[in-house]
């Protein structure tokens, strides 16, 4: 898949946002007042920003209200009501805390939980696709969600909650590229299949059928090198899970906070760019490429 | 829950009107729809009511919106004000540019018509450019056909009055095994899918035989990769195995071919070899009956393949007789041609053997009475529903012509042409090469030409030859070179003309010949050629004037450019005169005419012509007082007649448009053709549609709508006569002589009987040892598609298609480059790799590569950065001898353009940044494109 | 609704016969011809006469070289559109409404007014049926020419798709599917008629017929035997061969 900025940085930052979100909803951080304001400043950045960053890759984004009436069957449509749902929620829990002083408890669990179904339905969208094998496993919601809650922690200062997270979802990350490198094998489908041609012997891709680009090379076939891939997961873990943990075993100071929460950043958006770039979309099949 | 969908409109508006016309995007003249809307062109679609196309319509086809919108259209009539070639240009009047035109021609015309050489790359208007250039008196005219197509159509012609091409089709209805060699898929291509289509459907085998298993061989259900060239050994071979096995139709060769024919056996005599003939000239035959010596075509005569005739103690055996003794031969058995066609012996046999199991063990009948020439009653036409056809792949060797010749035989020993099931003519064939012209060249200062140019020799005395011996023409058409040459050689002209052999010209006058690009062999050389100058600074091949509807690779070395119209702005007709649109069961033309009207400062060709010849009064184009006889080429088309009663157009003639053929002008004919669709069509009665060149009620039909004006039964020439003069001469006979340096060439390749020789050696098949084949796209042809938005994302550039062996060899990958080296020169080029592809032959798609500037695309585009012509590796002449002469690259009886010769070696090389040679750009006299298009009129 | 309809009442779609198909194209560009100036935004070209110029069509001519155990390799050429799956996934993924399954006969379509180009369709498409116009920013698609097959503006004979109208070798086929006995249903019954990607679970409409067994023609061998006696020789040398022919013209 094309690995596209406005996607990256979607799913990267609202589900850190969410992701604090959630943590304020239970009330971790207790914080009220001015404090509880710059919490939720940074969460709404975040997950506003990636939400409009979404936008953008949209071909009529002023028409992106429409998105909202599928929510029977579609997990964007799904994501969108959980999105505005948990804002919404979340923007009158945030407003008791910074305003009144005031804590709605059920108000903030309800919006943790739709902070979390935000994630989730945002996973659920790649998670569906059985085109992609690769994005088509459970574990998929899995490492959305345990990113989220830990770059979440990270976010609202819950060091020990952040360490134990944190290796959750290094784990769980690492776990989703050895399964994925499988996932294409693993799902049967083949050039052959693909073709139908499969049983009169072995199928090769000759002409494609302009020798120019197209939309769907454009969109679903990158080619990056398996080493290369490789290098990009080892400085992606190291920086999402490895330096930020390091930092944090060290005695605490805000500048190392900044330091690991930025390095947990770098090592999401690597991995995110991964998550697109590695994902082989299977009419790649069609075009002789993966 | 009930379900909801938006209500959408399903039966919009679909146009305001459909103009019917004519394609033009390629050679296949189907019949088209133009949808307008708002008076501009909407959707094109295939005319369900055409002969051609039933209604379908190829990739071409329906991009024809995209080529009548193309930004490289010529806009205005434009004068060179640069250095050929620097596409320095300025924007002039039509009134100066035929001034200028003029200028230049009138002197020519009288002082010596020769210095014009007037050559037209599209050939669709042949018989109205060939009556201009008689009426200037030019003896150096003809179209494309000799790089093309001409050993085809001689060998068809000159053996069975008839040729492959879109000449004639398979009997699709009844055909059970249909065989094609080599065929170039953009010449009657949507009638060959369709047939293909319709016989699969039916259960019917495909053989295709070609060392590219792609577009009709790829649907083939038994592929034949052959070693390019050597078709006609392996057809030989199978009509070794067919004679032998007595698997051939013994009734047939006695009754329509010169099989039985006697020939003169009288060794060191000016008629050795020669055929038997009466006072009257008529071919002569031992009757089986009588067993006596009698003219071929008398009634109740069966002539006897078998008997022998003595006279003066010698015997003069039938034609048949030399047939057994040369097939017949070991050195044509599969085991001996085996590894050269690079076909298993078991293989050839197979082939073989079902052509005969299907020949003979499915023959089948129609209930058709007929009559033949003899008067002889057949209560039944036989069928044998083996058909074969064949293109440019056998055609552009230098032994094509035997090769064609080969193939015909294969067809005749079978008895499957003009039968059910089998290959049939399209009218105005079948035609004898006897009933066509011969060659004229006889030209005066300031008159017309003593007749049509180009023809059919008979012998050496039809050469066109000037009295000293040397050759009349420009391009040497008609000489012992090439004596058969009967489409001349328009690839030989550039190059005669720069080195003045056989003599210099002043103006070169060319239309849709892209000669500084795609269409020439040897593409520097002849760039060089047109910009070279003299001692005195002039260019050596001093005027040229070019016609072209668009900015193609040529206009930059013209220096006159005259702008052509897109062919939905014009008229034509597709003409019973030339190339008509007839199927096997009618004659049929048509028609195009302006469907929109031209946006800029152009004029159709033809329609030019008409203002030229008049400005020239050239006779032809002028009434008695001097005016412009026919306004424009559509009015040429209603009121020309070439003989009385007949004219371009075989419909709706007479006063009430009511005849068919013959007939008065009828004023109102073009409005009846686009009436009617924009063709005419008159079908051959029911029982006279096969066995034509025999059956005296088609001769009859085809005289009464005007094919001829007497019917003319013939004998297909298995043994063809006139080969067999040119061989007497070289033998020594007669008074004109050929060359001695050609007399051996001419006693070996001009064998009256088909045979098969190898063309390796003279193109260095040691050094070279693969050969380099070219395809055009069926979704593009020639130059035109590039310009096309839609078609050039189809192919946008070529790789060249290497075979698996090669690649592996040469540690290949796809997308890796290669130096391909032939004995002329080099290229480097991006590779593929094809396994289906004979393992000793790469090959690439035709005149994808441009260079920069041309046809109004950027300069960064695909087909001049990694696009590539395999033009440059060829050469119109042979590698040096060493005898200091010009040896063409032609076959040595027609002169055809031997492209397919072309030797190569392959290594792998280091990716250039463009493919290679590079050019520089050439200044764009129409600008560039837009950027984006979102094309919809009818918004 | 993006929700599938429980069933349609017709199954229209393509049979496309790649036993036949030659790989012309004509069925690529006489469905840009008619979609570009027909339903919806025109088929719009980028860099149209540059480098990388590309543009968005709905249909589009794969080839594919078959290499069997033994024998020749083969080539196929591989036209492929929408094939209107029965359960699309293209259309449940649809956040606006603007992907549907026609109940009436199964079409997928979209309704360009809806679409917000999100591209999510395209992704769940496992066959690169659709293709998001660059100037239009909407998501185009095969309508297997809803606007020609119902339209009492063209004449009865031309209401089927433009791609099968024009296919010169007869590879397309138009019909119902859901009717076992139309036409394309017979012949996908006879010829074995396939399914892309059946694994996908999309069950798609349109099916493709398989080549023909190819380069059956024996060579060697028993098979070889009975074409054999079509050539046994009637002489081995040219002396035989007259004197047979002398024997067989007295037959005649």
């Amino acid at each position: 898949m094309h690995p596209a900025p406005s996607v990256i940085f979607f799913t990267t930052f609202s589900g850190l946002g969410f992701g604090l979100l959630a943590w304020l909803g239970i009330g971790t951080p207790e914080v009220t007042g001015w404090t509880a304001f710059a919490f939720f400043a940074i969460a709404y950045l975040m997950a506003v920003g990636g939400l409009l960053a979404s936008t953008f890759h949209l071909g009529r984004p002023e028409r992106a209200i429409k998105a909202f009436t599928q929510w029977r069957s579609s997990w964007l449509s799904r994501e969108a009501w959980c999105a505005v749902g948990a804002l919404t929620l979340m923007g009158l829990y945030g407003a008791g805390l910074v305003f009144f002083e005031t804590r709605f408890g059920l108000l903030g669990i309800l919006g943790a939980l739709l902070s979390l179904a935000t994630v989730f339905t945002t996973s659920m969208i790649y998670t569906q696709l059985k085109t992609i094998p690769r994005w088509n496993m459970a574990i998929t919601p899995f490492k959305f969600l345990s990113l989220s809650i830990a770059g979440g922690a990270l976010l609202a200062g819950q060091v020990q909650a952040a360490i134990i997270l944190l290796l959750i979802a290094g784990g769980i990350q690492a776990a989703t590229w050895v399964m994925g490198d499988k996932a294409l094998t693993g799902s049967g489908t083949t050039l052959g299949t693909a073709t139908g041609l499969g049983q009169n012997g072995s199928v090769r891709a000759f002409e494609p059928p302009h020798t120019g680009t197209n939309y769907l090379l454009k969109e679903f076939v990158h080619v990056i090198g398996r080493k290369h891939a490789a290098k990009l997961r080892m400085i992606s873990i190291i920086l999402m899970v490895v330096l930020p943990i390091v930092l944090l075993l060290l005695p605490f100071s805000h500048f190392l906070a900044v330091l690991a929460l930025a390095s947990h950043v770098a090592g999401v958006l690597t991995a995110r760019w991964l998550f697109f770039a590695q994902a082989e979309h299977v009419v790649g099949l069609y075009y002789g490429k993966r | 829950m009930t379900f909801q969908q938006p209500k959408i409109d399903t039966s919009p508006h679909v146009s305001d009107e459909v103009r019917k016309t004519t394609c033009y995007m390629c050679a296949c003249r189907c019949g088209i729809n133009v949808h307008m809307k708002g008076g501009k062109v909407a959707y094109i679609e295939g005319n369900r009511d055409h002969p051609v196309n039933q209604g379908v319509l190829c990739a071409k086809g329906s991009a024809g919106i995209m080529q009548v919108n193309a930004p490289s259209r010529l806009r205005k009539p434009l004068k060179r004000v640069g250095e050929r070639g620097a596409g320095e240009f300025e924007e002039i009047e039509w009134e100066e540019a035929l001034q200028i035109a003029a200028d230049w021609l009138e002197p020519v015309r009288n002082t010596n018509p020769e210095k014009l050489a007037f050559f037209t790359g599209r050939d669709q208007s042949q018989s109205f450019t060939s009556f201009w250039a008689q009426a200037f008196g030019t003896p150096n005219y003809a179209a494309h056909g000799g790089f093309c197509s001409v050993n085809m159509a001689a060998a068809g012609i000159y053996t069975m009055g008839g040729a492959f091409w879109e000449f004639g089709q398979p009997d699709w209805d009844h055909t059970k095994l249909f065989m094609l060699f080599g065929v170039a898929e953009d010449h009657d291509s949507n009638p060959i899918k369709m047939g293909i289509g319709k016989i699969k459907k039916r259960g019917a085998r495909v053989i295709g035989v070609n060392p590219i298993r792609s577009g009709y061989n790829a649907v083939a259900d038994d592929w034949v990769g052959i070693t390019p060239g050597t078709d006609g050994l392996f057809i030989l071979s199978m009509v070794h195995c067919l004679m032998k096995a007595g698997k051939i139709d013994l009734d047939y060769l006695a009754r329509y071919t010169n099989a039985p024919v006697l020939v003169i056996n009288s060794p060191g005599a000016a008629d050795h070899g020669l055929l038997m003939r009466d006072s009257h000239g008529k071919e002569l035959v031992i009757d089986r009956k009588t067993q006596k010596l009698t003219p071929f075509d008398q009634p109740g005569v069966m002539p006897d393949l078998a008997a022998t005739y003595e006279k003066d103690g010698k015997t003069h055996r039938p034609v048949f007789h030399q047939m057994a003794e040369m097939y017949l031969d070991e050195q044509y058995a599969p085991e001996a041609v085996a590894d050269r066609c690079g076909i298993s012996a078991g293989r050839i046999r197979a082939i073989a053997a079902e052509i005969a199991r299907v020949a003979f063990d499915e023959a089948f009948e129609l209930d058709h009475p007929w009559t033949d020439f003899r008067g002889d009653k057949h209560d039944k036409m036989i069928g044998r529903p083996v058909s074969f056809h064949s293109m440019r792949g056998i055609s552009a060797h230098a032994n094509g012509f035997q090769t064609c010749r080969a193939l015909h035989t294969l067809q005749i020993i079978l008895g499957t042409v003009e039968v059910p099931g089998g290959f049939r003519f399209k009218p105005p064939y079948p035609k004898p090469a006897t009933a066509h012209p011969k060659p004229h060249v006889g030209m005066n200062p300031g008159a017309p030409l003593n007749g049509p140019h180009l023809g059919f020799t008979h012998g050496p005395e039809d050469l066109a030859l000037k009295e000293d011996g040397s050759p009349a023409r420009i391009d040497k058409a008609f000489t012992w070179e090439n004596p058969m040459s009967s489409h001349g050689l328009m690839h030989m002209v550039i190059s005669n003309a720069y080195a003045g052999d056989p003599y210099k010209i002043d103006v070169l006058f060319m239309y849709m010949a892209n000669m500084s690009w795609n269409s020439s062999m040897n593409t520097r050389g002849v760039i060089d050629m047109l910009t070279d100058k003299d001692e005195n600074g002039d260019y050596v091949i001093p005027k040229i004037i070019y016609s072209d509807a668009y900015s193609s690779e040529m206009v930059a070395y013209s220096d006159l450019i005259l702008p052509d119209t897109t062919y939905l702005e014009r008229h034509d007709c597709i003409s019973l005169l030339d190339r008509p649109i007839c199927e096997a069961d009618a004659a049929a033309d048509a028609i195009r005419w302006p469907v929109i009207e031209p946006d800029r400062d152009v004029k159709g060709f033809q329609s030019m012509l008409c203002e030229l010849g008049a400005k020239m009064n050239l006779p032809g184009f002028v009434n008695e007082d001097g005016s412009q006889k026919y306004a424009d080429y559509g009015d040429y088309i209603v009121n020309h007649e070439r003989r009385p009663g007949i004219g371009p157009l075989a419909g709706f003639r007479g006063e009430n448009g009511d005849q068919a053929g013959r007939g008065a002008v009828n004023p109102k004919q073009l409005d009846r053709y686009i009436e009617n669709g924009g063709f005419f069509v008159e079908h051959i009665p029911a029982g006279s549609n096969y066995y034509k060149p025999w059956n005296m009620a088609y001769q009859d039909w085809a005289v009464k709508i005007g094919l001829f004006d007497k019917p003319m039964p013939y004998l297909f020439s298995l043994y063809v006569e006139p080969l067999r003069k040119f061989q007497l001469a070289a033998e020594g006979h007669g008074e004109r002589q050929p060359p001695d340096h050609l007399r051996d060439r001419i006693k070996s390749t001009m064998s009256p009987l088909p045979i098969w020789y190898s063309t390796e050696e003279e193109n260095h098949a040691a050094e070279f040892p693969v050969t380099a084949l070219t395809q055009r796209p069926m979704a593009m042809y020639h130059s035109w598609g590039s310009q096309n938005a839609w078609l050039r994302q189809l192919h946008g550039h070529n790789p060249l298609y290497l075979p698996t062996r090669l690649m592996r060899e040469n540690d290949l990958t796809d997308g890796d480059w290669a130096k391909v080296t032939s004995p002329h020169g080099e290229i480097t080029v991006p590779v593929m790799e094809m396994a289906a592809l004979n393992e000793n032959t790469v090959w690439t798609w035709n005149a994808i590569g441009k260079r920069k500037g041309a046809w109004a695309l950027e300069e960064d585009a695909p087909e001049a950065t990694r696009g590539f012509l395999l033009n440059h590796l060829i050469h119109e002449l042979l590698p040096p001898k060493g005898d200091g002469l010009r040896w063409s690259n032609s076959d040595p009886i027609t002169g055809q353009a031997a492209w397919f010769d072309l030797k190569v070696r392959i290594e792998k090389a280091k990716p250039p940044e463009e493919s290679q040679p590079g050019f520089a750009p050439i200044k764009s006299p129409v600008g560039k494109g837009p950027k984006s298009l979102t094309w919809k009129v009818g918004k | 609704m993006t929700t599938l309809p429980q069933q349609t009442e017709k199954k229209l779609g393509l049979v496309i016969d790649l036993d036949t198909c030659v790989g012309c194209h004509a069925c690529v560009i006489s469905c840009k011809g008619w979609n570009t100036e027909n339903y919806g935004a025109p088929l719009s070209d980028q860099n149209a006469y540059g480098a990388d110029n590309n543009g968005t069509f709905l249909n589009r001519v794969h080839s594919y070289e078959v290499q069997p155990e033994a024998g020749a390799a083969q080539l196929i050429h591989f036209p492929k559109s929408c094939l209107h799956c029965e359960d699309a996934p293209c259309v449940t993924v649809c956040p606006t409404g603007a992907s549907y399954k026609r109940v009436e006969d199964g079409i997928v379509l979209v309704n360009e007014t809806d679409c917000i180009g999100c591209g999510l369709c395209a992704w769940a498409c496992p066959y690169g049926a659709r293709e998001l116009d660059q100037a239009e920013g909407v998501m185009k698609k095969c309508t297997l020419c809803v606007d020609r097959i119902y339209n009492e503006n063209l004449p009865e004979e031309d209401r089927q798709p433009a791609c099968v109208r024009t296919c010169p070798a007869g590879a397309r086929h138009f019909g119902d599917l859901g009717d076992p006995d139309s036409d394309v249903s017979q012949l996908v019954a006879e010829r074995g008629g396939m399914d892309l990607m059946p694994e996908q679970g999309t069950k798609p409409v349109n099916k493709y017929l398989p080549p023909r067994p190819k380069d059956t023609l024996p060579d060697a061998g028993v098979e070889f035997d009975v074409l054999a006696p079509f050539l046994e020789p009637v002489a081995d040398e040219p002396k035989g061969f007259l004197s047979w022919l002398d024997k067989t013209l007295e037959k005649l």
